[in-house]
């Protein structure tokens, strides 16, 4: 059948199973757009192109599926790198569709001209510039096909507008994918398997890290099974949260710069570590050449080129996570470790009593105590989706997740202004989830925009704004390292109250503790979005942390309770 | 150490960019890069040769592993090999000096390719030592102007790098970046 680039474009995406594309249209894109009607599939028209990519990568993270954003050449192009990087980083299976200058104007600088392929080289799994609509049918197949599979990620079409224009005979082809150099099916050998197992079952303290790739790779049933059967607690990675709950009694929490102080303890007097999909970053591991002095290490990756990249392990069961685990399982005999975990036990109570949660009500309205009631008055069944600084290590900390692939973040690259697309992205993918995207004032500021995209598409999710007038993670280190220096920190915000009655939503302020609770309730009652402004302690910190290369055990704690100083204060 | 790696990549416009950037961004100097086809039209054949150490080799393999353009990836450092490289070095010839030059060619079995008045164009190929050391006794003539193509490898033997493995494409798990094989090796004396 005789079909136009552009149609030929959206009956691909169609055959992906796309349902919905996030976009903004330009001269470079206009035959994709001009053809769009004829096709089953929704369009979100953003605000700005970066609020497209991270839509696209927050409905991947929720759904499991491909997300597609669209754009158009040049500065559209380029306004979803930010987005693409941060999809890169956090391996997020996402499809970015930009339009190019027709074929014969490329290398001349013409309008809107961009090296698409060029600059998201370093920042894709793989790219492709199609000049011809006979490519065309066969690039999209194959950039989904990379995109979810192996170790996931963003892929790349830059399509000129001749492409898009010109016609020809296509057939939708569903042969097998040839790519010789592509290899997402490795698996273990039977010697590591064997390794491994001789190594769990002598181990006397292990533990397991559980990272991102246990959710992508859906090992989440697996992973629990593991855990029982060896009795090995599991501590996690940020984008690991969810994919072991965290009311399982096994469940540590989150490890590495603002992890708990017992799973950093524990990691560091571990015999084992069992890391399963992590990739051992430098936000998790502190200082390598103390991390985990004592254990020998198992690393469950699919990539290949992350064993030994940071920590040197002893044993690499390279394959998809689910399939590795499940041929693993029936090689492992039940163990207990009562004493190990009953020596984390007891780190634990020494962490309880800085927990600020379990200090006496100094009247003053904590962001962690912000986090927690929206935790326990969403009964720990909502979609949470973070920005990036110290809410979102708060939210790691006090969301305490029970559902896989309800705690969203951006993790590897922390990107500012993530939060508020990506969470419209993820209602778009989990339409009956209630969606909770918790934002510093900073990084809302940053794609606020997309309040318009939510009127517009009519969408519904809650947006608590964790006000502290700050630019709060920076102003922490600004405290810690920088003598208190708060240089372009401070930040006055609009009234975000009105920015959201602007939009035609609601905004509700919360200055008191004893306020949460009612607003938290009106904005879940409500059919629309609502959007609460906390005016949270301005100069708190998240309690514990690393210093960035410190050594994993050196961590900064929580000072103290000291009733006589709090007294002194609140006289002032 | 001087590792000299060897990459069989599809054929396909962009994907030297593609080696070429990995090797930026992830900090790796290359000392020198070739590229030319091979018997099969759409695999091209990369020699590469970079200064690291071994640690940073295993990485630097299984990051072109990631390529998905590139098909194969070798260290040819491990194994022998011949080595070669080709210069062409236009030196001043007058008179007085052009015998003994035609002699220096002599003894480094290189060839002149071309004569004028006050110069020849001599062709060596070689190993770098060879080439080196070739260029070292010109030196005092005067070098005009200089080529080199950077080293080609191969390994010795009849076994080809590749040979046809299981998925059709030659690849072997074990292979990739030497990473199973000698860690679990090392720490439990081979297996």
């Amino acid at each position: 059948m005789k079909l136009t680039g552009a149609e030929i474009l959206w009956e691909s995406l169609r055959r992906e199973d796309v349902e919905v594309v996030f976009g903004y249209p330009g001269g470079a894109n206009l035959p994709i757009y001009d053809a769009l009607p004829k096709f089953p599939i929704r369009h979100v028209l953003v605000r700005h192109e970066q609020g497209a990519a991270h839509m696209a990568d927050g409905y991947a993270r929720a759904s499991g599926k491909v997300g597609v954003a669209l754009a158009t050449s040049g500065p559209g192009a380029t306004n979803l790198v930010t987005g693409i990087a941060t999809a890169m980083m956090d391996s997020s299976p996402t499809v970015f569709i930009t339009g190019q200058v027709v074929s014969k104007f490329i290398g001349y600088d013409a309008f809107q001209e961009t090296d698409v392929t060029g600059i998201t080289l370093p920042i894709t799994k793989h790219n492709y510039l199609v000049t011809d609509v006979r490519e065309l049918g066969h690039v999209v197949r194959e950039a989904f096909y990379i995109a979810r599979t192996g170790r996931p990620g963003p892929v790349l079409i830059d399509i000129t507008k001749d492409a898009q224009q010109n016609s020809t005979d296509w057939e939708y082809d569903d042969s097998p994918i040839q790519l010789p150099g592509y290899r997402p099916d490795l698996s273990p050998s039977e010697k590591d398997f064997q390794t491994a197992v001789e190594l769990i079952q002598s181990a006397e303290r292990p533990l397991i890290l559980a990272g991102h790739g246990v959710l992508m790779s859906g090992a989440m049933n697996e992973l629990k099974e593991f855990a029982e059967r060896t009795n090995t607690p599991v501590a996690m990675t940020l984008l690991g949260l969810s994919s072991f709950p965290s009311s399982h009694p096994l469940y540590l929490g989150m490890m590495g710069m603002h992890g708990e102080a017992w799973v950093n303890h524990a990691i560091q007097n571990a015999d084992l570590l069992i890391a399963v999909g992590m990739r051992f970053d430098d936000r998790v591991t502190g200082n390598l050449k103390t991390y985990a002095p004592n254990a020998r290490k198992i690393h469950l990756e699919i990539d290949p080129s992350e064993i030994n990249k940071n920590v040197k392990v002893d044993v690499a069961l390279i394959g998809n996570l689910r399939d590795t685990l499940r041929q693993l399982l029936p090689r492992i005999q039940p163990c207990e470790h009562s004493d190990w975990l009953s020596f984390i036990d007891s780190l634990k109570g020494e962490s309880a009593v800085r927990d600020i949660q379990n200090m006496p009500d100094n009247g003053k309205l904590h962001a962690p105590h912000v986090i927690f009631d929206i935790w326990r008055l969403t009964n720990g069944k909502a979609l949470v989706v973070t920005d990036v600084g110290q809410h979102q290590m708060w939210t790691a900390q006090y969301y305490h997740q029970d559902i896989p692939g309800y705690f969203i973040s951006s993790g590897g690259l922390g990107t500012m202004g993530f939060g508020l697309p990506a969470a419209i992205g993820a209602k778009f993918a989990r339409p009956e989830a209630e969606v909770w995207v918790v934002c510093g004032d900073g990084g809302f500021q940053m794609t606020q925009a997309e309040l318009a995209t939510i009127a517009q598409e009519g969408i519904k999710i809650n947006i608590a704004v964790i006000n502290n007038g700050y630019l709060g993670m920076v102003r922490q280190w600004q405290e810690f390292f920088y003598d208190s220096r708060y240089t372009a920190t401070p930040m006055r915000s609009p009234d975000f109250v009105k920015i959201a009655e602007a939009h035609g939503l609601t905004g509700l302020r919360v200055t008191k503790r004893n306020e949460v609770e009612e607003a938290v309730q009106r904005a879940r009652q409500s059919k629309e979005t609502v959007l609460i402004d906390f005016r949270v302690e301005k100069e708190d910190s998240v309690y514990p942390m690393v210093p960035a290369g410190a050594d994993l055990h050196q961590m900064i704690r929580r000072p103290l309770p000291n009733p006589v100083l709090e007294n002194v204060e609140n006289d002032i | 150490m001087q590792h000299t790696i060897v990459a069989l990549v599809e054929n396909k416009p962009g994907v030297l960019n593609r080696v070429a950037s990995l090797f930026r961004r992830r900090g790796f100097n290359i000392d020198s890069l070739t590229v030319g086809r091979t018997e099969q039209p759409e695999i091209s054949r990369m020699t590469i040769v970079v200064d690291t150490d071994e640690t940073n080799v295993e990485r630097l393999m299984s990051y072109l592993y990631k390529l998905v353009n590139v098909i194969q990836v070798h260290d040819l450092s491990k194994v022998p090999t011949v080595n070669r490289d080709l210069a062409m070095v236009k030196v001043n010839a007058n008179d007085e000096n052009r015998t003994h030059i035609m002699q220096l060619v002599d003894v480094f079995r290189a060839r002149i390719v071309d004569v004028s008045n006050s110069s020849f164009i001599i062709e060596i190929t070689g190993d770098e030592e060879k080439i080196e050391g070739f260029i070292d006794v010109l030196r005092p003539w005067g070098i005009i102007e200089m080529v080199r193509t950077g080293i080609v490898s191969m390994a010795r033997g009849a076994v080809p790098l590749y040979p046809n493995g299981k998925n059709g494409n030659g690849y072997h798990h074990e292979n990739r970046a030497g990473l199973n094989l000698p860690l679990t090796s090392q720490f439990y004396g081979g297996a």
